[in-house]
């Protein structure tokens, strides 16, 4: 199917392994997405699902991998250039690991600036600051002076200093509180209104993701078992049982529905 | 037999620290019976240290004090550490969250859970190893014999986490103290092991403390919950009145939530008062 | 910039500047940080008394001819094995009547310059050795590690022995056998750093804002490695001090007449029974030196690990 050019992201049949021969984690197999511009798009599913493998395998962090990716219409190959870059940025899913502990944050800000020989960098570092709600007395600390929220919005600050189309999110509020939570997810639904970004968000919460995307894929050992939108979710209509499954656990604790629970390998 | 199970009167938890003294918990008073009590909160709203507060666990230069901790009539406040070892474990059990962190690598698992057993009793191997079968089968492992053989790392997650509740409830305990048991498990699996802990704890008749971060699932699974903030107990009420609570913390808390059955166009972010860090806290203990 | 404390806590001048938790700069960012290590460090007397040994080793290294009471070379023998605390000899004089305390004093110059040699090569080459080793992974590590097993397998007076049979005595040859002999160890520990540096996600990151390894290695896995490398560094230095002495001690090293610790004690063995300080005092020298870098040494991984918490 060749891309159009309003498709931010597309994937044919995908497939990544780790390690070799019979040791090898078939973490993905046989996934195929399609990303339309502007959308939201959520990838749900449990630990070892290979949600967070398939984000990696886009950024070019997967060195085995099969089958087509495609951003913006052009295919990707073994490599990414600078201007992959450019387009495609990610946020890391732990606060405390995704920012260099020597790196102030204008330096971590301002490297892919520097790499990438963009002028006013130092400008650019002080309105990225503003624009997720760091004031300019953050711009000299070191991370480990900064809070979980306030590092995780530095992480966004940075994914964007490129000015890319489109942020890949891994699990990017699991490691935070509740209450900081919601000033994250807030942040980034107007960061994305703002500057017309497409969002793919991987998450294991069903609640995170009705609440961010329009669409999303529930994933499980390494395969896509549904594709629905978030309305279909919310009216009670997935037909997969494991997404049933999934939607009826994220509501709470069931005493009667858990012997229902099956389990899938 | 009257009165609850535990009750804790003006529990205080510090540390001194470079920059001063850091007081984890602010004089809370509290009470579990034979029910299951939820204490949610936040990172550092101190809900962890509360629970090892109670099992005594806070080592120096960390100051516990409280004005008393009855467990079943005795002052946990005035004993000794030998006395507390025979308490701990044998008469208040504790799961913490990850099962490869609290279980031991290099023994095998039907190995470590006798021994647990024999700590307590004095009961020969082989009887050891038959109870042990008999807890496997409890927490509903399917294959106990060859579980029993295996080591922690051979298991999944969610069976580790069985394998840490049949270690902790061999000993029949009267009350459960788990800190943030299933927060390292995958959702489904975070269901089948609450409904284990369910089980065994109603069955048995057992107080159970839940500290956990997820107030929509301590909601949902306990009886009652306890909301902590910043060291204090700002609110307590039954879990199935909890959409009516009344605390501008909890009330901000529930509103943040994401939910998949109520979409929202921005979620509401929680605003700190200042004053709740000195409000007097609210008594938890059932009267 | 008087440090004051003003009425409402905050604090003005150079204490003010350093204790600010909104840097406006990097440089700065940096001096609070350099600061706050300090800080750590001070808290530790040990590592204080660590810090003053060295300290006192640089200073009589430098003001070695104001400090020394006479010309370490000059020789009067007719005051030859006079005792410590003999008027003009304050630790005695050595058998051809030079005064020991301004031969020891001198002899802090040759100490510090074979340690100022080695610590800007050895741990320097080991560290890119290593970190590239880590990083590249591959037959690059493969290489450059089997290359690290071969120095590590000479032995370093032997290796000193060859080079002055080959090349005649002197320090420089001495440093020299001493530097390849040392950096191995340095390889390994920046190698066991970059390994477990390499999966993070900070390196992820960066690696998707487009850097080249080149930039990943220098700019960011070398800085989370040299805590540790300057931590082995000081303790090493006990060990290089000594390795320096004993080379001395063989004629290997610093030659006559130069004051040399090691080489005055080798000259002071004839003497040991009747008069002990001849090569005594060199020896309480390097004692006391090796000491002060081993309580710095430990002071510093207490203050650097990033384990040990802040």
């Amino acid at each position: 199917m060749p891309a159009s050019s309003d498709t931010a992201l597309l994937i044919e049949h995908l497939d990544v392994r780790f390690g070799k021969d019979e040791d090898a984690v078939h973490a993905v197999r046989d996934v195929s997405l399609a990303v339309r511009c502007g959308e939201s798009f959520g990838l749900v599913g449990e630990s070892g699902s290979g949600k967070s493998t398939v984000l990696r395998a886009i950024a070019g962090l997967a060195r085995d991998w099969t089958g087509r990716i495609a951003v913006e219409g052009e295919d990707l190959g073994a490599r990414r250039t600078a201007r992959f870059y450019e387009t495609v940025q990610m946020v890391f899913q732990d606060p405390y690991g995704s920012l260099h502990p020597r790196h102030t944050v204008d330096g971590t800000l301002g490297e892919p600036g520097r790499i990438h020989g963009l002028a006013n960098v130092d400008a650019r570092v002080l309105e990225l600051l503003r624009d997720v709600g760091l004031g300019p007395e953050f711009r000299f600390r070191f991370p480990h002076q900064l809070s979980g929220g306030q590092r995780q919005r530095v992480a966004i600050a940075r994914a964007l200093m490129l000015e890319p189309k489109l942020l890949l999110l891994d699990e990017p509020t699991s490691a935070l509180d509740v209450s900081v939570q919601a000033e994250i997810l807030n942040l980034l639904q107007r960061l994305k209104r703002e500057h017309g970004l497409t969002y793919i968000l991987v998450s294991h919460d069903l609640s995170v993701i009705a609440h961010m995307c329009d669409r999303l894929a529930v994933m499980n050992a390494g395969r896509v078992v549904e594709e629905l939108t978030v309305d279909q979710l919310r009216r009670s209509e997935p037909s997969h049982p494991y997404t049933r499954q999934l939607l009826k656990a994220s509501l709470g604790y069931d005493r009667a529905a858990v012997d229902a629970l099956e389990t899938f390998d | 037999m009257s009165g609850p199970l535990l009750e804790v009167d003006g529990l205080s938890v510090r540390f001194p620290t470079r920059t001063g003294i850091v007081e984890a918990v602010r004089n809370i008073s509290f009470s579990v019976g034979r029910e299951k009590v939820g204490i949610v909160g936040e990172s550092g709203s101190g809900k962890t240290m509360t629970g090892r507060a109670v099992l005594g666990l806070i080592r120096p230069p960390g100051v516990v004090q409280a004005r008393r901790m009855m467990f079943d009539g005795v002052d946990l406040m005035s004993l000794s550490e030998r006395q507390l070892r025979s308490i701990r474990g044998n008469r208040i059990a504790m799961v913490m969250q990850d099962p490869k962190f609290s279980l031991n690598p290099v023994m095998t698992v039907g190995r470590q859970i006798a021994e647990a057993y024999r700590v307590h009793t004095a009961a020969s191997s082989s009887e050891a190893k038959r109870r042990t079968i008999e807890m496997l089968e409890a927490v509903r492992i399917r294959d106990p014999e060859r579980v029993y053989g295996a080591y922690p790392h051979e298991v999944s997650g969610g069976m580790g986490q069985r394998i840490m509740i049949a270690m902790m409830l061999i000993p029949d305990p009267d009350l459960l103290i788990a800190d943030e048991p299933t927060s390292a498990l995958d959702v489904t699996v975070q269901m089948q092991v609450l409904a284990i802990v369910d089980d065994l704890v109603s069955r048995r008749g057992m107080g159970l403390m839940f500290i956990s971060h997820d107030l929509n699932l301590v909601a949902s699974f306990c009886d009652r919950v306890v909301i902590m903030y910043a060291g204090q107990i700002v609110e307590t009420c039954r879990a199935s009145e909890l959409h009516a609570a009344s605390h501008p913390y909890t009330r901000g808390l529930l509103a943040s939530l994401p939910r998949v059955d109520r979409p929202t166009e921005r979620l509401s972010t929680l605003v700190r008062d200042e004053a709740w860090k000195t409000e007097p806290g609210v008594d938890a203990r059932i009267l | 910039m008087i440090d004051r404390t003003l009425a409402n806590g905050t604090r003005t001048g150079l204490l003010g500047w350093l204790t600010t938790d909104t840097p406006t700069s990097r440089a700065q960012a940096r001096c609070i940080q350099t600061y706050l290590a300090w800080l750590g460090l001070a808290r530790n007397p040990l590592a204080m008394l660590g810090l003053g040994i060295v300290v006192a080793l640089v200073l009589a290294a430098v003001f070695a001819p104001l400090l020394a009471p006479a010309d370490p070379l000059a020789q009067d023998l007719s005051r030859r094995l006079l005792p410590p605390g003999s008027p003009g000899y304050l630790l005695g004089s050595d058998e051809l009547g030079r005064d020991i305390l301004s031969r020891l004093l001198y002899g802090a110059r040759v100490t510090l310059y074979i340690v100022a040699l080695v610590v800007v090569t050895a741990p320097v080459f080991g560290l890119i050795v290593g970190t590239v080793a880590g990083y590249a992974g591959g037959w690059i590590d493969a290489v450059l590690m089997r290359m690290t097993d071969v120095f590590l397998a000479f032995p370093r007076l032997i290796l000193a022995l060859a080079f002055v049979a080959a090349l005649g005595p002197g320090i420089g040859n001495a440093v020299l056998a001493i530097a390849l002999t040392s950096w191995p160890p340095y390889a390994r520990i920046a190698r066991a750093e970059t390994l477990t540096i390499r999966n993070s996600d900070f390196i992820a990151a960066i690696r998707l804002q487009g850097a080249s390894p080149p930039r990943i290695v220098v700019g960011h896995v070398m800085p989370l490695c040299l805590s540790s490398v300057i931590v082995r560094v000081t303790l090493d230095m006990a060990g290089i001090i000594l390795t320096a002495a004993g080379l001395g001690f063989l004629g290997l090293g610093a030659q006559p007449p130069l004051p040399e610790w090691g080489a005055m004690i080798s000259t002071g063995r004839q003497f040991i029974l009747d008069q002990w300080w001849v090569a005594a005092m060199p020896g309480l020298a390097i004692f006391t030196v090796s000491l002060g870098f081993n309580l710095l040494g430990d002071g510093l991984r207490d203050a650097l690990d990033p384990r040990s918490g802040r």
